[in-house]
């Protein structure tokens, strides 16, 4: 698409989400689906994040709050257990952590640049309940 | 089908707000979002009360603003139906900034611009400051002088519009009150004809088709706005007329009535030539044919297609002519007139170097009488006599106070 010309669109500035028919999307993995050069999924914006989640699954409990809380579907869970965060797509906002239920959250925010098997390492401990 | 034919006379006294809204009714439109306003008020009510007494199968959407109308429009025409509205003036105003979103989307939609003055001051009267207005929106905008050709050009609008070529969105306008207003005999035709002349609607890249997602009203920018201006404006330019042509002789086929994309009255050998839009061809053309009796050979050229501009055709009727007066209907706006600079354009590169002078006329709804055009033919007569235009570039007819003038 790079160099198309402008007599090489389809006219009105509408682009397709899909290659081909769409038959029985829903029923697909986004992986399996056949998404067009133009949709989103596709094109990373993985740039527009100065924070990113990171995913500790030894405390997750698999109750899908971030999956159902994220705005752009960007957490990955598969037969309704967390598999982890679609780094292409994240954007950052931190409500997947805001909404994490554990103690201590299986979901924390970190710099960019933060290495991941450091931060899980040391990952905070359960907080105390003070009487 | 889940609506009732209705039976018109061969000639029913119609004006051209009730002509445009059968037109709606026999087209069959789907979607009519619309937020009334004087002049244009009985086209969707017309509908609306079509619609409410079984003889169209569509929707009426009551929305909250002209702004809101079109933008219902743009939806239900992405979402694949035929869709049409109506309005005038403020409501116009308001409307520019989606018509830009339906031609950039290239949706098939059609307005009935019943054309009135802009405010300030508040008028509802006609003039053509709203349709003005629309120019450079990347609409087909199609022009009428009376009832009958509201009627007719509504079909054509339909058909040139919805062609998978073109998808480019087309406004029928007509003089407020002058034709919207005024019941003229209107030669209609029965709701199957009518209908089939159109034919049933092609949807293309609509929404509701769940096999092939789309998405409408993308954002580009630097990278890649300019290719999709490029092919709209290619587009505009190369496809439409001849579609519009074929529109117009498959017209003439079926109902006798011959359109061109400019209109030529007395023209074979005239000398002197006043060019305008709207009721005021027919007022000239009147004083054409009196003025000929007095010896002065006098012709009149009207535009039927404002835009995409026929700049070819009108090179083409105005050739041999020794004098033209282009008659601008809306305040000039610090400009000698959109309609005489686009004529000075067309003319420029030509041999024949008429003689060319602008007026400013009508605004508000004032009128154009018979004498304003006698003495206009005969001013130039003069202009051709002289060999030069005699007169300033840019003049006021019609207006109190000290003769106005420039340049």
């Amino acid at each position: 698409m790079q160099n198309n010309g402008w007599d090489e669109f389809e006219i009105g500035a509408m682009l397709r989400s899909f290659d081909g028919v769409a038959k029985d999307i829903p029923l697909k993995q986004p992986e399996d689906r056949n998404y067009s050069s133009s949709n989103s999924f596709t094109a990373s914006v993985a740039d527009w994040r100065i924070e990113k989640p990171l995913f500790n699954k030894d405390y997750c409990i698999d109750c899908q709050f971030c999956w159902i809380y994220c705005p752009d579907m960007s957490i990955i869970a598969r037969d309704k257990k967390m598999v982890g965060v679609d780094m292409d797509h994240c954007k950052g906002c931190g409500i997947c952590v805001e909404v994490c239920p554990t103690n201590p959250k299986s979901l924390l925010m970190f710099p960019e640049q933060a290495d991941e098997e450091a931060e899980l390492a040391g990952w905070p401990e359960k907080d105390k309940e003070e009487k | 089908m889940a609506f009732d034919k209705m039976e018109l006379r061969d000639i029913e006294v119609w004006d051209g707000n009730f002509a445009a809204a059968q037109a709606l009714r026999q087209a069959q439109v789907d979607v009519v979002a619309a937020y009334p306003i004087t002049p244009s008020t009985p086209i969707v009510e017309g509908y609306a009360k079509f619609l409410a007494d079984g003889y169209v199968e569509g929707e009426f959407v009551m929305v909250e603003s002209e702004h809101a109308a079109m933008s219902g429009c743009i939806g239900a025409a992405a979402a694949g139906g035929r869709v049409a509205t109506a309005t005038s003036s403020q409501g116009f105003a308001l409307m520019v900034e989606t018509l830009y979103q339906a031609s950039g989307m290239r949706l098939p939609i059609v307005l009935n611009v019943v054309n009135r003055a802009l405010a300030a001051p508040l008028n509802v009267n006609g003039d053509h400051s709203d349709m003005y207005l629309g120019r450079d929106s990347g609409w087909i905008q199609f022009d009428s002088y009376s009832p009958q050709e509201a009627y007719d050009l509504n079909f054509i609008a339909f058909k040139v519009s919805e062609d998978h070529d073109v998808r480019l969105p087309a406004m029928v306008h007509q003089d407020g009150f002058m034709t919207s207003h005024t019941a003229q005999g209107v030669k209609t035709m029965d709701d199957d004809t009518a209908y089939n002349f159109i034919g049933d609607y092609k949807p293309m890249n609509d929404m509701l088709d769940f096999d092939h997602p789309v998405t409408y009203g993308v954002q580009t920018e630097e990278d890649w706005h300019f290719e999709h201006k490029a092919r709209q404006h290619n587009d505009l330019m190369t496809k439409v007329f001849p579609k519009i042509q074929t529109a117009f002789d498959d017209f003439e086929k079926l109902t006798g009535r011959k359109y061109n994309i400019v209109e030529s009255y007395d023209m074979d050998d005239a000398d002197v030539t006043v060019l305008c839009m709207g009721t005021s061809v027919e007022t000239a053309r009147e004083v054409a044919k009196e003025m000929r009796a007095k010896g002065i050979k006098a012709g009149v050229v009207g535009i039927r297609v404002f835009r995409p501009f026929p700049f070819e055709q009108i090179k083409e009727a105005l050739k041999g002519v020794k004098a033209i007066a282009v008659l601008d209907r809306s305040a000039p706006g610090g400009t000698p007139g959109a309609m005489f600079n686009e004529i000075a354009g067309a003319l420029y590169n030509t041999d024949d170097r008429a003689l060319l002078s602008g007026y400013i006329y009508g605004l508000g709804g004032r009128d154009l009488t018979k004498a304003h055009l006698v003495d206009l033919y005969t001013e130039l007569q003069a202009n051709v006599d002289a060999g030069k235009v005699t007169t300033p570039l840019q003049q006021f007819i019609g207006v109190r106070g000290p003769k106005l003038a420039f340049l």
